[in-house]
């Protein structure tokens, strides 16, 4: 236990301030968790659905989660369940093989919901973008099967640019 | 040459690559005596695929390839275009069953025999419509049906059935796995994958070798390195070109990165699905520190497009190999000490220790390979000196130490993770220090010719296969990945384990779904 506190200690705090807008980061903080909990009255809640994707979008979601960005320090957390949340974030390309689980779990997020299309496969744009649009196996972009509020390019996208387009979609 | 003492003739591959034998069996009864024959040797079944060959005026052509000892036998068999049937191989190796099927699935090919279910195929294109095959069309259109799936029922008082699946709890890839259970033990576990199949080997063909180096490198994220370096490997072989030496030991580099990068972020997500989220926390940072030294030297965080075909893209002056150099010493002292604190945490290790436990025989059956095989205790690593066994540039001057744990169980995953972060931090500073000056690219541009790499990546072996046209451009490409071969291994492991148990179990292999589903 002695060595597992004294490291907690010496590791300190890591996490980073939020990228881009007002001046002072710890003013954008309280700015963005107030409009939370004045949209959504507490955490925003997050279901992350793989519609398709080769992983590498993935890897940077976990990311997201690492003492450096501390999404959920920050009142985002990710959910198991579609009816727990208030975002879908889906990755693709959409494949026929999940077209129909992604339908359904868009009809079970509760209204008013918000989607975010994450990466270059899942926006239909880019370089991965153009390596996998439709074709007998695959919707392509996840717009071709739900709405889609927000859009993430990058291939994958870095963590701060995802960090970056989840507070788009709540300021929309 | 011969293999084995059989009947098929042999040559030998010819570039820098891990060691391939190419032979064509003149039927299927060689094939499959070849097949008894790699079984008895203790080797393994490496890979199942198939091609179109009609637009040549010939039938269809299947392709396997086999594990040895000194190497890998890629081995061919051409079917009539009327009646495209050979022998089933699952009796031989239970692994060839599910790329059987996908064979078929694709290309049309089927077993004489054994398991005729679909395996990539759900609902999304017609049984007789098979996407591979060059009069196909473009295939869009067919209603997207919902498909049933006989999964192996298990009876008796008390048995029931849980489904998870395809979209999983947390932040992963879907897929479905039904258990059938009495109480919390698992009797049975049996997966239905193919969720992520986006018609990726359909995509590359007409493509340039560019073209493709860049839809390798996007099979599975995080294995691009060991996917690229083995796609590059295919190519430069059929193209008869060599490779800077310069470039080999910066491939190394990027493939250990990788193989570190996971494996930080598998040890941090095994502690906390044993509930200490003070290891998820501590790991989850060294991988972000890892990451962002990857793209300050690299550009990229996962150092997708850096592995081409005639070399890498990038170059390393000595101030960023030194930076580097510095990061291994911190990231290697933090996880020595992470190492401690899990080895003395009792909750851990009271989780970790006999869970989902296989043996080496189970491995060698199932033909397994990397960490999953490493940790039943078997000495195989494609980077690595054996008896027999000559590794490729630039592993064959580095004297790789495989790491092994015979225990097989999720102790035996963690502990050869972490043997093995500290194997590739000593590999990077050597590989820092001894690079050799010179270019990092050549000139590739091939015209008609195949060729088969393979890649010990972080998971396993990982094996492209790719047939060029006489225009350069790719005909064929069959990208293999280590899952293949290691998902029948979890259901194994969870037997007789509890459901609360699988999550862990899971992820101390950790498997590709996009991988094997392509």
């Amino acid at each position: 236990m002695i060595p597992m506190l004294k490291r907690i200690f010496r590791t300190g705090i890591l996490t980073e301030p939020l990228p881009e807008g007002a001046a002072t980061p710890a003013a954008e903080l309280d700015r963005l968790q107030d409009e939370i909990v004045r949209i959504l009255g507490r955490a925003l809640t997050i279901r992350e659905v793989d519609a398709g994707s080769c992983n590498g979008c993935e890897l940077e979601i976990h990311a997201l989660n690492n003492p450096y960005y501390n999404l959920e320090g920050r009142g985002i957390k990710f959910v198991a369940s579609p009816r727990h949340a208030d975002m879908l974030l889906v990755t693709g390309p959409v494949t026929k093989n999940m077209e129909n689980a992604l339908r359904i779990a868009y009809d079970c997020t509760p209204d008013p919901k918000l989607v975010v299309a994450v990466g270059d496969c899942g926006c239909g744009c880019g370089v991965a973008g153009e390596l996998s649009g439709p074709n007998y196996a695959s919707c392509g972009a996840i717009e071709n099967v739900v709405p889609v509020d927000v859009r993430v390019p990058g291939c994958p996208p870095t963590p701060l640019a995802l960090l970056q387009g989840i507070l788009a979609a709540v300021r929309r | 040459m011969k293999l084995l003492d059989e009947a098929i003739e042999f040559t030998s591959q010819p570039g820098v690559g891990a060691p391939v034998w190419r032979g064509h069996a003149e039927d299927g009864i060689e094939l499959h005596a070849f097949a008894a024959a790699v079984r008895r040797a203790d080797g393994r079944m490496a890979a199942i695929w198939g091609e179109d060959r009609r637009p040549h005026g010939a039938g269809f052509r299947l392709h396997c390839v086999f594990g040895l000892n000194e190497g890998h036998a890629w081995v061919s068999l051409d079917l009539p275009a009327a009646n495209p049937v050979y022998p089933d191989l699952a009796d031989v190796f239970s692994a060839a069953n599910r790329m059987q099927r996908a064979t078929r699935d694709m290309v049309g090919i089927a077993t004489a025999g054994g398991d005729q279910r679909p395996w990539l195929r759900h609902g999304a294109w017609p049984a007789d419509w098979y996407p591979l095959r060059h009069d196909a069309g473009p295939g869009e259109g067919f209603p997207n049906a919902p498909s049933d799936y006989d999964f192996v029922r298990v009876g008796g008082e008390g048995a029931h059935e849980i489904p998870v699946g395809p979209i999983h709890a947390g932040i992963i890839e879907p897929g479905h796995f039904r258990f059938s259970v009495i109480g919390e033990k698992v009797l049975r576990l049996e997966q239905r994958l193919g969720y992520q199949h986006k018609g990726v080997e359909r995509r590359f063909i007409g493509m340039d070798v560019a073209q493709g180096a860049r839809l390798v490198g996007r099979i599975s994220g995080d294995s691009t390195c060991a996917y690229a370096w083995a796609y590059a490997v295919a190519v430069e072989s059929a193209a008869g070109i060599e490779v800077p030496q310069r470039a080999l030991a910066l491939r190394a580099l990027m493939l250990e990165r990788e193989r570190i990068a996971n494996h930080l972020g598998d040890l941090g997500a095994l502690g906390n699905d044993a509930a200490l989220a003070f290891g998820l926390t501590q790991f989850m940072r060294l991988k972000e520190d890892w990451l962002r030294m990857s793209d300050r030297l690299f550009g990229h965080r996962f150092m997708m497009d850096r592995i081409v075909p005639g070399g890498v893209t990038t170059d390393l002056d000595a101030a960023a190999l030194a930076e580097m150099v510095e990061q291994c010493d911190t990231i290697g002292r933090d996880v020595k000490e992470l190492r401690a604190i899990y080895d003395e945490h009792p909750g851990l290790q009271d989780r970790f220790l006999t869970t989902g436990a296989i043996d080496a025989d189970l491995a060698r059956e199932l033909s397994l390979s990397g960490m999953g095989a490493r940790a039943t205790g078997m000495l195989l690593d494609g980077r690595a000196w054996r008896q027999g066994y000559e590794p490729p540039a630039p592993y064959k001057a580095l004297g790789v130490r495989p790491i092994t744990d015979d225990r097989g169980d999720v102790a035996a995953r963690v502990a050869v993770r972490f043997g093995e972060i500290f194997e590739s931090l000593r590999l990077l500073r050597a590989l820092a220090v001894g690079l050799p000056t010179g270019p990092v690219r050549v000139d590739c541009a091939p015209t008609a010719g195949s060729g088969l790499g393979v890649v010990e990546g972080w998971r396993g072996e990982v094996l492209v296969g790719v047939e060029l046209g006489a225009d350069g451009r790719i005909a064929r490409c069959h990208p293999h990945d280590p899952s293949w071969q290691a998902w029948p291994a979890l259901e194994h492991a969870v037997m007789k384990d509890i459901v609360p148990d699988f999550p862990l179990i899971n992820k101390s292999f950790n498997l590709s779904y996009t991988g094997a589903d392509l």
